[in-house]
């Protein structure tokens, strides 16, 4: 029975946790590393972008609830998703005329872009505490666990429980969905192929009859899906708070850049591998070693690699080394 | 221009000279009316302002000084800010007393950049850092808040008699927090008590679970939660619940709010916490006195403004001076025993007994007792949680 208690110890606080919390970022990053690897610039507005279309989702989910609508054990805001991906798109691509086109018909250089998608950040920021206020919104309904930890101890007989949480688990099959969606789009449609093709050389794809508008366009579009869809399934494992996720886009960026600017795969990569830094390097293993090793060898220290106070730092870390070994990051980016 | 200078100078002296007997004072009211405790700031200014004006209408204060309160931005984090905004009260509107400020962190700032160098007394309602009861202030420092220090001691009486001898510790980390959770563990080892662990916490962060699996790998019977409610605090309360790392929590002043009902309902129930409050009379008629003036007098740390300005008048008409120098000296007689007890309205007859030479001890609002270097003994409120509901249980 110790060993499974260490495991059981260690999904709960670790693994679990962790896989959910990688594909948020996982699918942040993914819309990160869109806009660079096809518009050429780090969209800095994006984790606003994310707090718009959760937002968007949070107001159609209320109108939902207000008509009686409901997803049963799941939660509503799943059927309130095309809505609020809509809103968002709409949004992009309105910001896009009137902002980016601008710079792109001046052939500006990316940092122009970056600093003008840091414009965009403080408007759209302002737009979503106008909207909705900066205060906490709840709004996952249906049923809350798959599991809970009093329920796995009843019916396993261990000391440790272990708590499945719904939205961890729509979290991740939503996230897998999706991956494998874009990754159909990408490498099987006409759309995707011209997507890569503007990405990997601009000028050859316009030779070639792309019409540059309409990637743009779909790169828009797709990058609001996956900005409202990574929004709202944090939004609903964690809580719904603007500020939050401005902050988000700290560990996104760092998902993006480790995996590699521009690849998607490395981006799925990357929110992994920060998710599971954070949580694993600052967890003490007392308890997990308590049930593995013999009574006399028990530890009486926490046995924490790091305290919780450097989780930050552990990403930048990570992000600094791979910079300095591998400047396009773990799957060949481009160059940042 | 010599000329020029000379008859500015004869009309600054003459104006300065009829100014002296009829002319308002001017008390500054420096709280965070932007920043983290934006949401607070209204009904602390407006409980201060009640009580200059409540003195002003008696016409008793020094045979009829009228008082003006003159507000200023402490920001609560911006030092900088705070500072700059002080320095133009007292150089620019000549303010002779300071209601302020509220979060520690610029209360420090602005007692030794400007309250020291100018000789200005600073009564705060709500800075409540240990560290501030050491600062040095030339007498001119006074808090109606406690120390957390005190609330340490309170949450382990509170925890200790429960009988619970081993928690784990999350603070947030600023000031506060770092302050809180120190002189906690302090207290509780002190007692008998274990801390398995101590781990801080960053406000507004996107994920706490290494944080929580943290704090479960530690274990202990009780996870106390030195944060804010609406920042990081909930965060690590919901994570906490959801992978059954803790079930029952203790909280701190920070984190005592309907917001904490409203989040968890009955999922905390068992749960007991500790926030500053009274059952004293005073408080249910500054609360009466609140709602006759449309703004809530339960709102925290309105009921110590509104005492802060009381005590800083009470001390001028006790000195018969609205000097700092010489009125800081007082501050502490009016506030403490012996002499007759000023509950909050009726700081006119405080003022008459003063006036014929009597003694008085400030009651107030908030059962002021000033103890130590001019600090609250404190006066807590100690709750559970029970079927989703804040219970009060007493005080301490």
């Amino acid at each position: 029975m110790e060993p499974l208690n260490a495991l059981v110890s260690l999904a709960n606080f670790v693994l679990i946790p962790a896989t959910a919390y990688g594909a948020q970022l996982a699918l942040g990053a993914l819309g990160v590393t869109l806009i660079y690897g096809i518009l050429r610039f780090s969209n800095f507005a994006h984790g606003d972008t994310m707090a718009f279309g959760t937002m968007a989702v949070i107001l159609t989910t209320w109108g939902f609830q207000a008509i009686g609508i409901s997803a049963g054990p799941l939660p509503t805001a799943l059927l309130a998703l095309p809505i609020g991906i809509a809103v968002t798109g709409l949004l992009l691509l309105g910001t896009d005329r009137v902002v980016y086109k601008f710079y792109r018909t001046k052939k500006a250089v990316p940092v122009t872009f970056v600093i003008a998608s840091l414009g965009v950040m403080f408007v759209m920021n302002g737009l979503v505490r106008f909207i909705i206020g900066p205060d906490d919104q709840l709004f996952s309904d249906g049923a809350r666990f798959l599991i809970t930890a009093g329920d796995f101890k009843r019916m396993t007989g261990l000391d440790e429980g272990m708590a499945i949480k719904t939205t961890q688990v729509i979290t991740v099959v939503v996230a897998v969905i999706v991956v494998a969606i874009l990754f159909w789009f990408l490498n099987r449609t006409r759309t995707g192929k011209s997507m890569r093709a503007y990405s990997d050389n601009e000028d050859l794809a316009l030779l070639s009859g792309i019409n540059p508008e309409r990637v743009v366009m779909y790169t828009w579009l797709i990058v609001a899906a996956l900005a409202t869809i990574a929004g709202t399934l944090y939004g609903l494992d964690k809580s719904f708070k603007p500020f939050t996720y401005f902050q988000l886009l700290l560990p996104i960026f760092a998902s993006a850049i480790v995996g590699g600017l521009g690849s998607p795969v490395g981006a799925i990569a990357g929110g992994f591998l920060i998710a599971f830094a954070e949580v694993t390097i600052t967890y003490p293993l007392k308890k997990v070693l308590g049930y593995l090793m013999p009574e006399a060898l028990e530890p009486d220290g926490l046995i924490q690699l790091l305290s919780t106070d450097y989780k930050f730092a552990v990403s930048f870390v990570i992000l600094i080394i791979v910079l300095l070994f591998r400047p396009t990051g773990l799957f060949a980016g481009k160059s940042v | 221009m010599r000329k020029f200078l000379l008859a500015t100078a004869a009309t600054l002296a003459t104006t300065a000279a009829f100014a002296d007997a009829h002319s308002p004072i001017k008390l500054g009211v420096v709280l965070g009316f932007t920043g983290p405790l934006e949401s607070l700031a209204p009904a602390m200014a407006a409980g201060a302002e009640m009580a200059m004006s409540e003195v002003s209408d008696s016409g008793m204060l020094l045979d009829g000084v009228m008082v003006e309160p003159v507000r200023a931005d402490s920001t609560c984090i911006d030092a900088a800010a705070a500072t700059s905004a002080t320095e133009r009260l007292i150089t620019g509107d000549g303010v002779v007393g300071i209601v302020g400020a509220d979060c520690s962190g610029v209360t420090g700032a602005m007692l030794s950049n400007v309250a020291v160098p100018n000789g200005i007394v600073m009564i705060s309602p709500s800075a409540t850092s240990p560290g501030l009861s050491t600062a040095e202030d030339n007498g001119l420092f006074f808090r109606t808040a406690p120390s957390d220090a005190r609330q340490g001691v309170i949450m382990t009486e509170i925890l200790m008699d429960k009988g619970i001898e081993s928690v784990a510790l999350t603070y947030t980390n600023n000031d506060y927090g770092k302050g809180l959770a120190d002189a906690f563990q302090t207290a509780f080892e002190e007692a008998g008590g274990e801390v398995t662990i101590s781990a801080a916490h960053e406000d507004g962060k996107a994920d706490y679970s290494a944080e929580v699996g943290a704090l479960a790998a530690a274990g202990g019977d009780r996870l106390v939660v030195a944060g804010y409610v609406d920042q990081g605090g909930s965060g690590i309360v919901r994570a906490s619940i959801d992978s059954g790392a803790f079930d029952t929590f203790h909280f701190p002043d920070g984190m005592i709010s309907q917001a904490l009902v409203d989040n968890f309902g009955s999922e905390i129930d068992g749960s007991t916490g500790q926030n500053p409050g009274t059952d004293s009379p005073g408080a249910k008629l500054y609360q009466d006195m609140a709602s006759a003036a449309d703004y809530d007098g339960t709102s925290p740390f309105s009921a110590e403004a509104y005492d802060a300005a009381a005590l800083i008048l009470l001390a001028m008409q006790a000195a018969g001076s609205t000097d700092p120098a010489a009125y800081k000296d007082s501050v502490m007689d009016v506030a403490n025993a012996p002499g007759e007890q000023i509950l909050p309205g009726e700081l006119a007859k405080g003022l008459q007994i003063l006036k014929d030479g009597g003694d008085i001890d400030y009651v107030g609002a908030s059962a002021v007792e000033l103890i130590g270097p001019g600090e609250s003994a404190g006066n807590y409120r100690e709750v559970t949680f029970e079927n989703g509901e804040l219970v009060v249980v007493g005080y301490r």
